[in-house]
């Protein structure tokens, strides 16, 4: 319960004089779900880009699993087991939905400079993909092209190549935005079933509250680009800070 | 079986698999259907011209790389065999160093480059590309003592490729040593372009197409873009430099304007959009229509313009000498009608 996956420290960026990051100090603990909150422009995505390796950070240093990652590539963070779904949806469009999916388990399997085979006769791969579209209900749209998808199929899609990549920590970035009421919990209920497995730790980008209440085990604010609250969700809701930022308005009401 | 050759990658369009069965079948009894040396020529350059394109669709159609080295690497592949063959004498054994030495100095080349300007934005690696590409040709062109400059090469290559060579007759037709030399063209180019068609339906082949698509999001699934578009790059070099190979045993002489020249590059581009970008029978069909168009247009137009010869206008619209601007005018249609390439269009109207 208490082993530390992933551990930020001083993490900043600066952009121009902007300081979007500032020093964030945080450790994520493996059996965890940390929800990330902040108002708009707060630096949750920034922070989330550090960790996953798409921005260089100026100052700080991201660890995972004991190991400095801050000047990894995004690559090799990602074959370490750091894995990351995106807010705005970021599929390969002409693909099929299946072969988005098996793009990610052949990765995982480090398959990807086999030259000589067919793709399509590694059934193992296929079927593992299979599984997992079944696992988000998209089951039956493996053939249809992803540009062809609606919108809320596309973010389950999203969530679905974050789960067969199989990470020991996973970040979503608002998974269920966008999505109607009736899809939402499909992806929901993926991410709770996920927190049961304790080697992992999940971290949440998220806006709705009543999300955040249900999932979360700890909720850490982000405000201006610094950390200003971290602790149980009673806790950093009930705080002084975390009304001020909000205005009162939004996390009054749950 | 066939599944199997074709990587499982069929045609998938009733059309289209008549087509290439088509061509196919022209081209394996191209000496038999169609006698005399110049068709003999247009089924030879139509065979290089596949692999070629193919080749150029891994990077193009598949990777989404741009590249204006293409005939760079043919002109290695080709200069390969002629330097071989002059410094070692003709023999199999100056083809086959010729060969995989023109095929090793495009890959390390290809590398070079691909190291130096993969990691940035994809005009840049198009603009180094074009610069090498310029700077060789200028060295080529400037080094005529190994080269021969613009004039080129001559050499032999070993007897029984050449018309000397009389092996004698099949079906009313005199089997010499060119035709063999057809049929070697032939199989490497089949299991050239086959080696091809598999390495695009492989697991790496769709890496490359996951990274034309969404490079972000491939790396951030572990895949190193990098490694992987320098590999494309890098396989793609071999592949046209041994087409070039190819076509310096076909043509017994190498030359900038043969093997080097910019107006290949842009032929092969052409090729490659009006065949289908991102679909290796696009190749196919690109080829042969390119290579028969600057082949026969010409013949067929001097035939239409007397046909015609009793109508006002018409004649002299279609006389022969215009035959560029109607290739022109054929291509314009043909990207405008066909935005997929003609593979696209078939696939499409399933």
């Amino acid at each position: 319960m208490t082993q530390t996956l992933l551990e930020t420290t001083d993490l900043t960026v600066r952009f121009g004089g902007h300081v979007a990051v500032d020093h964030v100090t945080c450790a994520f603990r493996a059996g965890e779900l940390t929800a990330i909150v902040g108002p708009n422009g707060a630096g949750k995505t920034t922070y989330f880009n550090l960790i996953s390796g798409q921005i260089g950070a100026s100052a700080g240093s991201v660890r995972l699993l004991g190991q400095d990652i801050t000047r990894m590539g995004v690559a090799r963070r990602c074959a370490m087991g750091l894995g990351r779904a995106f807010q705005l949806t970021n599929l390969f469009p002409a693909l099929s939905v299946l072969e988005n999916v098996r793009l990610v388990i052949q990765a995982r399997r480090g398959k990807g400079f086999n030259l000589f085979s067919i793709a399509a006769s590694h059934v193992e791969m296929t079927t593992a993909a299979l599984a997992v579209l079944e696992r988000v209900k998209l089951g039956a749209l493996r053939d249809q092209k992803v540009s062809e998808l609606s919108h809320g199929n596309q973010r389950k899609l999203e969530v679905a190549m974050l789960i067969a990549l199989d990470p020991q920590v996973y970040m979503f970035d608002e998974p269920t935005a966008g999505m109607s009421v009736d899809e939402a919990p499909v992806v929901l209920d993926l991410i709770a079933e996920l927190k049961h497995d304790s080697d992992r730790t999940i971290l949440l980008v998220e806006h709705k509250m009543d999300v955040i209440a249900k999932l979360a085990d700890r909720i850490i604010v982000l405000h201006n680009g610094a950390l200003v609250a971290d602790g149980p969700p009673a806790e950093v809701i009930a705080s002084d800070v975390v009304q001020k930022v909000y205005m009162g308005r939004e996390i009054a009401d749950v | 079986m066939i599944d199997w050759l074709i990587s499982g990658d069929r045609p998938r369009s009733v059309a289209l698999g008549a087509v290439l069965l088509g061509i196919l079948f022209s081209l394996a009894f191209a000496p038999f259907l169609f006698p005399g040396v110049r068709a003999l020529d247009t089924a030879a350059t139509i065979l290089i011209f596949i692999v070629l394109v193919a080749s150029y669709d891994l990077l193009l159609g598949y990777s989404g790389i741009v590249s204006f080295a293409h005939t760079m690497f043919f002109g290695l592949g080709a200069y390969g065999v002629a330097l071989a063959s002059i410094h070692m004498g003709p023999g199999w054994d100056a083809l086959i160093v010729g060969a995989l030495a023109g095929a090793l100095s495009a890959t390390v080349l290809a590398y070079a480059i691909g190291l130096f300007s993969l990691r940035v934005r994809a005009i840049f690696f198009a603009m180094i590309t074009l610069a090498v590409a310029s700077a060789v040709a200028v060295l080529v062109s400037q080094l005529f003592q190994l080269t021969g400059g613009e004039d080129g090469l001559t050499y032999r290559i070993p007897r029984a490729l050449t018309p000397a060579n009389r092996v004698g007759e099949l079906f009313g037709v005199r089997i010499n040593g060119r035709i063999l030399a057809y049929y070697l063209l032939f199989f490497s180019c089949t299991a050239l372009f086959l080696l091809l068609l598999r390495i695009v339906n492989s697991p790496f082949g769709r890496v490359l197409q996951s990274i034309r698509e969404n490079d972000f999001r491939s790396e951030a699934i572990g895949y190193r873009v990098v490694a992987y578009r320098t590999a494309a790059t890098c396989l793609s070099a071999a592949m046209a430099a041994l087409a070039g190979s190819l076509y310096a045993i076909w043509l017994r002489y190498v030359g900038p304007d043969t093997t080097l020249s910019f107006e290949i590059m842009i032929d092969v581009l052409l090729m490659v959009v009006i065949g289908g970008m991102g679909t290796m029978y696009g190749a196919v069909i690109g080829a042969t229509i390119f290579v028969l168009a600057q082949n026969y247009l010409q013949n067929l137009m001097g035939a239409a313009s007397d046909a015609t010869s009793a109508l006002p206008l018409i004649p002299d619209l279609i006389n022969p000498d215009r035959w560029l601007l109607w290739l022109g005018v054929l291509f314009v249609l043909s990207v405008y009608f066909f935005p997929t390439g003609i593979v696209g269009r078939l696939r499409a109207g399933r």
